[in-house]
């Protein structure tokens, strides 16, 4: 009989054509899906073309390209890498290239447009493909060679990781989202607690969660060095899936008795809106602490927090207020069918009645490419996924990691806050001396 | 293989994004990927690091991005190897794909400091500090990957499985 296994040990095992599979395990697995954005295409491209016996790619049907990083490009230098994609996805006849203006980020784009399923195996050329676990895949981010040899193969080895599962107890207060239970979780168990290990996602919090919200934390396992995390597929998963069209999936669950290399229980309840301090995630405080600290700009949308629950969170905070005038609010949907949403929903409206830049999408700022990089001595308060020395411009320029609704609120206040400490008082301009 | 240097050493999880800033994703060629190398961790390490010389670091060295320019740019600088306390995940896959010597040794990286000549047998992963004299043995790579680094890496096994699914399939092009 086989031995009993975590989520993410019945998806690796069904993909080898095993029976079961234990942690520390090499295997080869099949892939279901191979994804790339223009900077890790163009290098797996060209790494692509050194495999001999390899013209064709194994099924252009399950790859999907995706420019995002600094496009539309910003310079000639990226305007190549992308030119190289865009060729490459002629030649090959994937049909699953977005092009800028039809497209966004990928960790927005591919699952609204019903590419990603429970019981996948996807690997993505960025880290934070992890975000399709969300959904009960398994989604691992991998480098440039590893995304040539799975064009070439369609598989790919992996060594089984350890499980360690979070249970996630207690009801959250108003205004604490996904983002505030990832960042507290990261700084619970620091950036390397999950370091070669799987993360599930397990309890009645995060159950009642939407599917954007465990897009974000599945997004930000990669944060605590996780090779993948995942949540179990429920009712709301499959009503996603049914709502983009996503059919032909198989749902896998993990057995009672499985072993995980620990168990972790988080409540909930008294989560507060977190900040990530520089220079890592896992540096988390109340976003309440923190008011002394004044920004200069603040970042809304990317993979991490670029979807249209998100923007609602943003305009519900900005609708009827202004930006401080010290301040910079960029607003970045993350795909193109976000931005149609905002526009239909009024929130385009508020972000730019309020005095928010409203941008097409792109992952732009958050990778220090374009659309809002940072001086030296500039603070921004962000809802992206790292806040690493120089990660948004100057090396001396700073990121404080939030979700959209402190983000929001500190763009009004002009320095950290959350949304509770705005008031109820007027959505007028907030006076401010930080 | 022996490789031989002076060792740089860093703390805990350097990431990727201080090996290689975003601003140069756009490059792809080493050598100038390796202008940049460590730039915003070191400003200095470009100028110092002499061809050979290796990287010793605490845990989590690579965290972050999965840009395989990364260890690319190490290279591009002249980094003969890096020896960690832990890697970052898929730093370390892209290490093995590109060619860069990484070694996981927990206890060489406390012995050995700053500036110290160390020698590295990449064969069998003993690190010799030099200075101390002081011998660590870095953790050995599971058979698959020590098989997939002897037989020239990722691509060249990739041919030998796209042959063997051509005989496999006898008539399909």
């Amino acid at each position: 009989m086989a031995r009993p296994m975590t989520l993410t040990e019945k998806i690796l095992a069904a993909h080898a054509g095993k029976a079961d599979v234990s942690p520390g395990d090499i295997i080869s697995i099949s892939l279901d899906l191979v994804m790339a954005n223009e900077l890790s295409a163009a290098v797996a491209i060209t790494e692509f073309r050194k495999i001999q016996g390899a013209t064709k790619v194994w099924d252009a049907s399950k790859i999907a390209l995706v420019p995002s990083h600094f496009t539309p490009n910003k310079d000639i230098a990226t305007a190549t890498l992308s030119s190289l994609m865009r060729s490459f996805a002629k030649e090959q006849q994937i049909e699953n290239y977005f092009e800028v203006g039809r497209g966004g980020i990928e960790h927005v784009v591919l699952p609204e447009n019903g590419m990603i399923g429970p019981g996948m195996t996807i690997i993505g050329g960025d880290s934070h493909t992890t975000t399709y676990g969300g959904l009960g895949a398994f989604a691992t981010g991998v480098g440039s060679t590893d995304i040539a040899a799975a064009f070439a193969t369609g598989e790919m080895w992996v060594r089984v990781p350890p499980s360690i599962k979070i249970v996630y107890e207690g009801t959250l207060r108003p205004y604490t989202s996904a983002k505030d239970i990832i960042l507290q979780t990261i700084g619970r168990i620091g950036v390397d607690g999950a370091i070669y290990a799987a993360l599930e996602f397990t309890g009645p919090t995060v159950k009642e969660l939407p599917i954007s919200g465990r897009f974000t934390m599945a997004n930000m396992s990669i944060e605590a060095g996780a090779k993948n995390g995942i949540f179990a597929v429920d009712a709301s998963a499959e009503a996603y899936c049914a709502a983009v069209g996503k059919k032909d999936y198989t749902v896998y669950h993990a057995d009672k008795n499985a072993e995980y290399q620990d168990v972790i229980a988080i409540d909930c309840s008294g989560i507060e809106p977190q900040v990530a301090i520089p220079w890592l995630p896992e540096n988390t405080k109340n976003a309440s602490d923190l008011n002394h600290l004044t920004v200069a700009q603040a970042v809304i949308g990317t993979c991490t927090n670029g979807r249209i629950e998100d923007m609602r969170q943003a305009a519900e905070v900005l609708k009827g207020r202004k930006i401080h005038p010290d301040v910079r609010a960029i607003v970045i949907p993350g795909s193109q069918k976000v931005y149609m949403q905002c526009i239909k929903e009024g929130l385009a409206e508020i972000f730019v009645e309020a005095g928010c830049v409203l941008s097409t999408p792109t992952c732009g700022p958050c990778v220090g490419g374009h659309m809002g990089v940072l001086s030296e001595g500039e603070r921004c308060i962000s809802t992206t996924n790292r806040n690493f020395r120089g990660r948004m411009g100057h090396v001396k320029s700073e990121v404080y990691l939030a979700g959209p609704y402190v983000a929001a609120a500190s763009a009004i206040a002009g320095f950290i806050t959350g949304p509770e400490q705005l008031g109820a008082a007027a959505p007028v301009r907030a006076e401010v001396t930080a | 293989m022996i490789l031989r240097g002076t060792a740089h050493k860093y703390g805990k999880n350097v990431d990727t994004d201080v090996i290689i800033p975003g601003r140069y994703c756009n490059l792809i060629d080493p050598e100038q990927l390796g202008k940049h190398a460590l730039e915003d961790l070191d400003a200095n390490f470009v100028a110092k690091a002499k061809p050979g010389d290796l990287i010793v670091a605490d845990t989590n060295f690579g965290c972050g991005s999965s840009r395989e320019v990364a260890a690319v740019a190490l290279k591009g600088a002249g980094v003969a190897g890096v020896v960690a306390k832990s890697f970052a995940r898929i730093f370390y896959r892209n290490c093995i794909n590109t060619g860069l010597p990484i070694f996981e040794c927990p206890e060489g990286v406390d012995g050995i400091n700053d500036g110290d000549t160390i020698t590295v047998d990449a064969d069998n992963g003993l690190i010799t500090n030099e200075k101390t004299g002081a011998k660590f043995k870095a953790t050995q790579f599971p058979k698959f990957m020590q098989d997939l680094i002897a037989n020239g890496g990722l691509l060249r096994y990739v041919e030998k499985r796209l042959q063997e699914k051509a005989a496999a399939a006898p008539g399909q092009s």
